[in-house]
This record gives C-alpha cells, structure tokens and sequence, in this order.
C-alpha cells in the first residue's frame, strides 16, 4: 500500500541549526569580510545583505584521497573521432604540474574562496555585533518608573472578565468530591431504575418497599444536589495581575547635519553614509527608539528622513541654530523625565564667526544636562588629515569643542576623512564601554 | 470509483491526466497505473512505497544532509547548505526532481513544482525503478539494513544531540571533524560481516551504556597507570602474535580506532561508530551509481512509453516526459566544455537498453560476445539478474557490448607522469574492444580508486604509536594537503602519534614516511 504524504506545510528550516553552526565555525573570516564590506559601498546596499566569499581555510573537509597527478593512470572518455590506438597525444605546456595547484580538492570543489549568501538579519548581526549605545538606561531616571502589568498568581476577589476558569473548576470539582455530591449519572441511574419498576404492571411486596426505599434515596439526592451546587461562589478565582516597574527604555536620537554651501559634495556624502549607518543601528537595536533629523545652514529646521539625506540646500553655516532647534523640540516632544536623549553632529567644522562661543554655551548650559550621549563628528579633507592628526589643532568649532569635551564625560569627538574610517569610529563611538563610569 | 466518475464526465479518453498541475488525486490514479506496469508486466519486487511532496526549500535541506530526513547536526552540513542554496538562488544549478532513500517503506521526495508529466516521471524512476534496485542488489542487501536505518538515524540524532548537552558542541565538533575525516576509510570492503541490525545495535548501546552506569566506580580511575615499560626486543614470534591479537592489518581505521584507541570516551567511542555506520550505509551506493541510475531510468522510460500504449497518457506528457529523459541521459562528447566524465545515467542506461535489444534482436557479434543471453527474448529475466548481482565494476566488464562502445566511441588515455605525452590504449575498433571495456569496469572499481590505507601495527604496551601503511598502486601518490590534515585527525583520535608509510603495492618498495611526531617539531 503507497502512502502520499504532503510535506510541505512541515517546518522547512531544517538546515538552521547546520548553518548556524557554519557561520560560527567560520566566523572570523566572515567578520572579516563583512567590516570590509562597508569601506567601498553605500549603506544601503549593504544593508540589504550580502554574498561573502571566505577563505575555505577551517572549513575544508580532508579526506584521503589519491592524487590528480602522479603516477600511471588511464581514463577512458567518449566521443573519439581521431585517435587511434597507439597515438601520441603532447602533455598540456604545464605538463603534470598543471594541477598540482587543485591537489587537494575535496569532491572537486578546492576553491580557494568558498562563496554563499547571508541574509540580511545574519549579516546585520555580524556588523553591529558588539555595538550598544551607551548608558540606555538614565541614571537619574531610574526611579521614575513605567508599569507594566505582570501576572501574579490568583485572587479570590476581582472582575468578572479576570475569572480563571480552569483555576476555578479546579476547585469546583475538589468542594464536589470533599462534600461527596451525587454525580448526574447516579442519579439518573436510580431514576431509570425507578421508572423500570413503575412500569411493571404488578409488582411483588418486595419490589413495593424496594421501590419505597429507591423514591426515597432519589429525594436524598437530589436535596443533597441542591445543598450541594456545582459551582460556588467560594469556587471561583481570578486571576491577579501586579504592576511592576519598568526602566525608563524610551530613547531618542537627534541626527544634526550642516548642508550648507561649505560642505561639499564629498563631506556631505561622508556625513551621510555615518548618519545612514547609525541609523540602520538604531532601527536594528531598538525597537522603541525615535530619530529626529535636523539639517542646519544659517537656518535649522526638522525634516524627515528622505529630505535630511537625499534633498540639496544652499546658504551659510550657523550651527548655534540647530542646537536650538534641538532644545527646542526636546521641550516640546521629548520631556527628559521620559526619554532618553542622544544626539549626533555632523559638521565641517566651519562655522559663523563668534557662533562657536554661542554653541558652547548652549551645551555647557542646555544640551549636556539633557544628553545622555553626545557624539561629534567632523568631516575632514582628505590633505587636511595629516595637518589635523594632532587633536589640538582643528577649526574653530573642533577647538571650541574640545572644552566641551573635556567638560563633560559623556561628549564625544572623532574626525572621519575618508570613507574607510567610518565604520572604525562609528565602532569607536558606540562600542559597548564597560568603563563607561 | 473516482476514475468512473471521471471517465463518466469525460467519456472520450481514458488518460490518467489531462492539465499539468497535479493533485493527489491524479497522483493517486496515476500511481496505480504505473504500479500496474512495473509489476505485472516487468515483474519489479519492491519495497511498499511512502511518496512525499515537498518545497523546494525542503529540497535544498535534504540536500544537504546526504539527502536523508533525519541526520545530526554539524557544520559541514551547513556548509553544504549554504553552497547549494547560492547556486540554486543564482541559477546555476536547478533542483533534482526527487531525492529517495534506501529504506522500507521507500521514501522518494517529490518537488511540488513539478508537473504532472515529470511527478510520473518521477514516481516510475525512483518509487519502481530505485525501489527495486535497492531492495534486490546483492550489495544492499548485504551492507545495508532498510528496515533499521530510519530508526538509527533517529537514535544517531538524539545521541548527538545529547553528547553535545553533556559534552558541549565544541568537543562533539571536535570529534565528527576528525570521524568524518576518516570515512572513507571507515567502511568494510571485503570482509563479510554478520547481517547487521540496527535495531539490535541500538538495544545493544542502551545496555552497555547501562552497565556501565551501573559498574561505574571512581575509585578506578586513581589506580595508577601502568607506565610504558615495553621490553626492547621483540621476537618475530610475539609480533605475530600482537597483530594477531589485534587482528591486523585491518582496513576499517575507523573501526580500530573506535576499539581500541587508549585515549577516546565511550560517547566518542559511540559518535565515530554512528559515523562509520553511516558510512557503511552509502557504501554501496558508491559503487552502483551507473547500475542503480540506468535501472531507474530504463524502468521510468518503458513505464512512460508503456502507458502511452495503453492509452493512459497522452502524447503531450510522453513527450515532456522524453524532452527531460534525454536531457538527463545526455552525454557530451570529451573535448566539449560541458564534459565531465561519463554520465551514469547515459551509460546505464544505454546499457540497459542494449540488453534488451541483445536479448530480443541480436547480431552475430551479440551471439558471439554474449553468447548465454542473446536471442534468449526474456530481457526481463536478464535484467533482473544483472540488477540483483552486479556492481558497476562487473556489470560494464560483463555487459559492455561492442557496440556500446563504438555507438559512445569510447578510448582509453594513458597517462604515466615519466612520460611527456599521453598514449592512446585503444579505441572502438576490433583490437581495443577487450582493452577499453576492462579498464572503463576498473575505473569504476571503488577498491582502485579511493587509496588503500591500513593498519598495520601498534604496541599498545610500548610507545602506542599508530602505524598506518599507504599501498601506493601504479604511483598513485595521496593528494599532499589533504593527506597531513588527516592524519593530524587520526593522531587526535589516537592520542598518540601517527607513522604513516607509503610502500608500492607490488614492490613493496618504501615510497615515503609520515609522521606526526616529526610534524611537532618543524612547527
């Protein structure tokens, strides 16, 4: 007899556990290859996962097998049209040699590179592995709490929409047994034996007081059944639920970015792709997490994601606005006792003369109380790097930060000139800090 | 009951199917068709069948595990994974049709893309064609146990599995890495050993695990060991005897490993007796790709024509069913970029087909050549001879006919690396016929082509080093990396170091020495 079976509703990642030990056998190496990935592509496509070829070093199977050279061999092929028994066919230029570079093949695929896709979510993993932002949790927040309803065991008082019905019949079916209440079905047992003697046309004297007796064990019963009900009041249970606290988790990232006629093409394309990439983090790590953009010329303004990195604007270059447009949608949407606030700078460091006094201020007064983490990055040129390796030099606002920075524990800055020093210091920047305190 | 119905709406054909998708309906009544056909007319004998449909995706997960539905985990599985699911996503490679495994009831696997022309296709090829194979071919039924090997798989999953909760999955790793390494040389060749059971050997497990749960004394362990205090010389006479003892030489590493390696626990001891199981499960299958493929193919072949003929399928189905029987049985010629290698299913089944036509129509040099079976007309009879006692070594230097051989217009190369130019050993013609047919059946031969190691000697009292002897057949040197990974596995496995030894098989002359103790050094 055949069977069909349809197999195809059946779970179908079989393989999972397979692959994942893979990824961990060969982790290293795609490590590797997946933090250099990033230097030479937008973020965008590498977010959307990636075919990575490793290195087959720690993934090969050996087996012994016999050689492709060496020796004397014969092999027999099909298709002759020309030879004839006894010709003589020249040695390829190599001769033997010639595959002695895939010696040690296994099944015929001896690659050097092993080559496979990982998906978006593995690939991800592997490139933020490590990263958390900084002090999620707000010191001074700690106490003010949010709720959230835990259960906890059960209740003998509540509302009806909390009845725990199993918890309940538990104890309905213990009171029944304990105070030994006559089952339906003994009842209808004697009620059937009742009427099976009623039915008899004559009845003996014994059948008579029998059925007496009977009539009478029933009206026991049945005042007992009423003495006795299914379900009491005491029977039933609610379920309890508690408030417990929670840790304020609620946080908010302010993304800030100078557009203006100084930055060109290339700084705003390199502040960009730091901004692309933190936010790819951001979404990843955190599920309740906000993102504010504000892009500044002499003038702030929020925007939404599409306009802050692909719409073009011209003028000068105030900074002190965005820091006020920030402040400014702090107090309105983001009151501190709620959220977490971290902010990103991206700038050229060119700045309105004077303007730079006007920045330090507003941080050393308003923003810095208010940040958990503060992160600054100034876009360099690449001529400029070697000038500005020193972390003294810099222009005006790069100096003026640095009183800020050494002020404050939780400011950061770091210099990025080309597109390969994005991904070091995005780590850099957000690697998880134990010493954080 | 359903076919009336059907026939009663549709009265003019009485094709088992009509549109190309299917439906289990369709399967079904298709199912019986093809059933009808391979029993009473060819005469198959087979295991009942258990048909299942799956999802590509499922495909690629059979894929990875040799194809089999249960199977522990490890990373070379993944890998494999991996691998063909790139190919597959990139569309190089397209998805076998079915996947069946050797075992009773006979589980094929079919793709639910798959029309219905091909699920027919399919269901003749594997659940008639392998079925039978498998269940009559001397070589299965003597390595392999198909009612167990479901159950032992099972029994291998969870062992695995468990050794990996008790042990970790590092060291579990540890020892499948170096336990796979060995499989090819984890198998009996020759020896023929007491009809295996698997489910017997799985009770066997649970008591000798329980007995030793029960006997378990730690006190044991702080005996001191006896230090190695071999005497210096030894007489020929105990020599002899110590192999004797040990049953050397012994082809099977894995097996001497797993009994008498001094360094390995007993789950380890189990995980490489599970590996070399399985190893012993597809051993046949090695050695009768062309047998088992041209068996499937000829059965799918002469069912789907046969039932054309009766009129239960259409001319449409028969010729999808063609179009991919001649895409699968093609054979490129040698110097053409597709080449590689003789294709089994080709040669199979040409071979096949050439049987039946020496049986039915033969010519005098079929009366000649094959002077038992031509003109005898039951090609059935002879079939199934061939497929119940050959392999593919005997079957090609016992069939191959003459004009097989000029129709693929076979030669053989020879290739000697003394010699600047390769030399032409024969072609199709009166003088090569002999020659091309007895080295095609050796190059087929698994004993010739996988290398010959073996142990030879231990002094499991004295020094404990593992020799292990290479007979290098006409030169044939071991391929160089692969060779020194695998014994750094042996020695892992051994504990203690290594001597590998090349000698030519008929010289016997000392080609090279290996060993892991010299390796230490240099690093």
């Amino acid at each position: 007899m055949t069977h069909f079976i349809d197999r195809r509703l059946n779970p179908k990642d079989k393989s999972l556990g397979n692959r994942q030990r893979f990824l961990k056998r060969a982790r290293a190496q795609i490590k590797e290859v997946v933090s250099r990935s990033i230097k030479d592509r937008n973020v965008t496509d590498v977010a959307s996962g990636e075919t990575i070829s490793i290195p087959t070093k720690g993934i090969g199977e050996p087996r012994l097998r016999n050689s492709r050279t060496g020796g004397r061999r014969e092999r027999v092929f099909t298709g002759n049209r020309e030879f004839q028994t006894g010709d003589r066919i020249a040695k390829p230029p190599q001769g033997g040699e010639g595959g002695a570079s895939k010696e040690g093949s296994n099944e015929g695929q001896g690659e050097d590179e092993f080559q496979f896709a990982l998906t978006r979510d593995e690939f991800l993993e592997l490139f933020f592995e490590d990263l958390e932002l900084p002090d999620l949790i707000k010191t001074s927040l700690k106490e003010i709490q949010a709720y959230k309803w835990r259960r906890a065991g059960f209740t003998a008082a509540g509302v009806p929409c909390n009845i725990n019905v199993p918890r309940t019949m538990r104890n309905s079916l213990g009171r029944r047994l304990a105070l030994n209440r006559p089952r339906t079905y003994q009842v209808e047992a004697l009620e059937a034996e009742i009427e099976a003697l009623e039915a008899k046309d004559h009845l003996t004297t014994f059948e008579h007081s029998h059925l007496d007796e009977l009539k009478e064990q029933l009206a026991r019963m049945e005042r007992k059944r009423k003495a006795v009900p299914y379900l009491d009041p005491v029977d039933i249970r609610y379920s309890h639920f508690q408030p417990r606290p929670e840790p304020n988790t609620n946080a908010v990232m302010f993304c800030l970015m100078d557009v203006s006629g100084s930055m060109g093409e290339r700084e705003k394309d390199l502040a960009k792709r730091f901004f692309m990439l933190l936010h790819l983090f951001l979404q990843r790590r955190y599920d309740r997490i906000e993102v504010v953009f504000i892009r500044h010329t002499h003038e702030a303004q929020e925007v939404d994601e599409e306009t802050f990195f692909y719409s073009r604007e011209t003028g000068g270059t105030v900074v002190s606005t965005a820091l006020v447009e920030m402040l400014k949608v702090v107090r309105e949407r983001y009151p501190t006792q709620d959220w977490n606030i971290y902010a990103a700078q991206a700038s050229d460091g060119e700045n309105y003369r004077g303007d730079s006094e006007k920045c330090i201020e507003l941080l050393n007064q308003e923003l810095m109380p208010l940040c958990q983490y503060y992160a600054y990055i100034e876009i360099l040129d690449e001529r400029e790097t070697e000038l500005f390796q020193d972390s003294d030099s810099g222009a005006a606002l790069w100096r003026s930060y640095r009183t800020v920075g050494e002020a404050w524990p939780n400011f950061a800055m770091k210099r990025i000139a080309k597109p390969g020093d994005i991904y070091p210091v995005f780590r850099e920047l957000f690697a998880k800090q134990e010493q954080s305190k | 009951m359903t076919t009336k119905t059907r026939a009663a709406r549709k009265p003019k054909t009485n094709y088992l199917f009509e549109d190309s998708d299917w439906n289990f309906d369709t399967m079904h009544r298709t199912y019986d068709a093809i059933q009808d056909v391979a029993l009473n007319d060819l005469g198959l004998d087979i295991y009942p069948n258990q048909i299942e449909i799956i999802s590509s995706e499922q495909m690629l997960d059979a894929y990875a595990s040799h194809g089999m539905p249960l199977m522990y985990r490890h990373w070379a599985f993944g890998k494999r994974f991996v691998r063909e699911e790139q190919m597959y996503r990139k569309g190089y490679t397209g998805l076998a049709y079915e996947i069946v495994i050797n075992s009773n009831p006979c589980i094929s696997y079919n793709m639910e893309e798959n029309t219905m022309a091909i699920q027919t296709l399919v269901m003749a090829h594997a659940a008639f064609g392998h079925n039978h194979f498998f269940k009559n071919n001397y070589l299965f039924q003597q390595w392999t146990d198909a009612d167990g090997i479901l159950d032992y798989l099972d029994f291998a999953k969870t062992y695995v599995t468990k050794c990996e909760e008790r042990h970790g999955y590092d060291a579990v790793e540890e020892i499948l890495d170096s336990a796979h390494a060995l499989m090819d040389q984890g198998v009996f060749r020759y020896r023929r050993r007491p009809k295996l059971n698997l489910r017997e050997q799985l009770r066997r497990e649970r008591e000798r695990q329980e007995y030793e749960d029960r006997t378990f004394n730690d006190l044991w362990r702080t005996l001191p060991k006896c230090g190695p205090e071999g005497k210096e010389t030894k007489t020929d006479e105990e020599l002899a005897q110590r192999k004797q003892r040990l049953k050397l030489p012994e082809e099977n590493l894995l097996y001497f490993i797993e009994k008498n390696s001094p360094v390995l626990e007993p789950w380890q001891r189990e995980i490489l007796r599970i590996v070399r199981n399985i190893s012993q499960y597809f051993y046949p299958q090695k050695q009768t790709k062309v047998m088992n493929e041209g068996c499937a193919t000829f059965v799918h072949h002469y069912i789907a024509n046969e039932l054309n003929v009766r009129g239960q399928l259409s001319e449409g189905a028969l010729l999808e069913i063609l179009h991919s029987h001649s895409n699968v049985i093609y054979q490129p010629p040698f110097d053409h970029p597709h080449y590689s290698g003789l294709n089994p299913y080709a040669l199979g089944f040409a071979m096949m087909q050439d049987i039946k036509r020496i049986c039915t129509e033969p010519t005098d040099e079929d009366r000649e050549w094959f002077p038992e079976i031509a003109g005898c007309d039951d090609w059935r009879k002879v079939l199934k001879d061939a497929w119940a006692n050959y392999r593919d070594e005997s079957f090609i230097r016992q069939f191959l006919s003459p004009r097989l051989i000029r129709e693929f217009k076979l030669f053989v190369l020879g290739d000697d690396t003394e010699d600047t130019h390769y030399t032409v050993g024969g072609i199709h013609d009166e003088r090569g016929y002999q020659r091309v047919r007895e080295s095609l059946a050796r190059s087929y031969d698994i004993g010739l082509i996988e290398p010959d190691v073996q142990v030879v000697d231990v002094d499991l009292k004295g020094d404990r080093m593992l020799k292990l002897r290479h007979n290098i057949r006409d030169g044939v040197p071991l391929a160089r990396r692969n060779r020194d990974e695998v014994m750094r596995h042996v020695r892992h496995l051994w504990g203690y170091d290594v001597l590998l030894t090349g000698a030519d098989s008929e010289s016997g002359e000392k080609r090279y020495e290996l060993s892991t103790a010299d390796k230490k050094e240099k690093d």
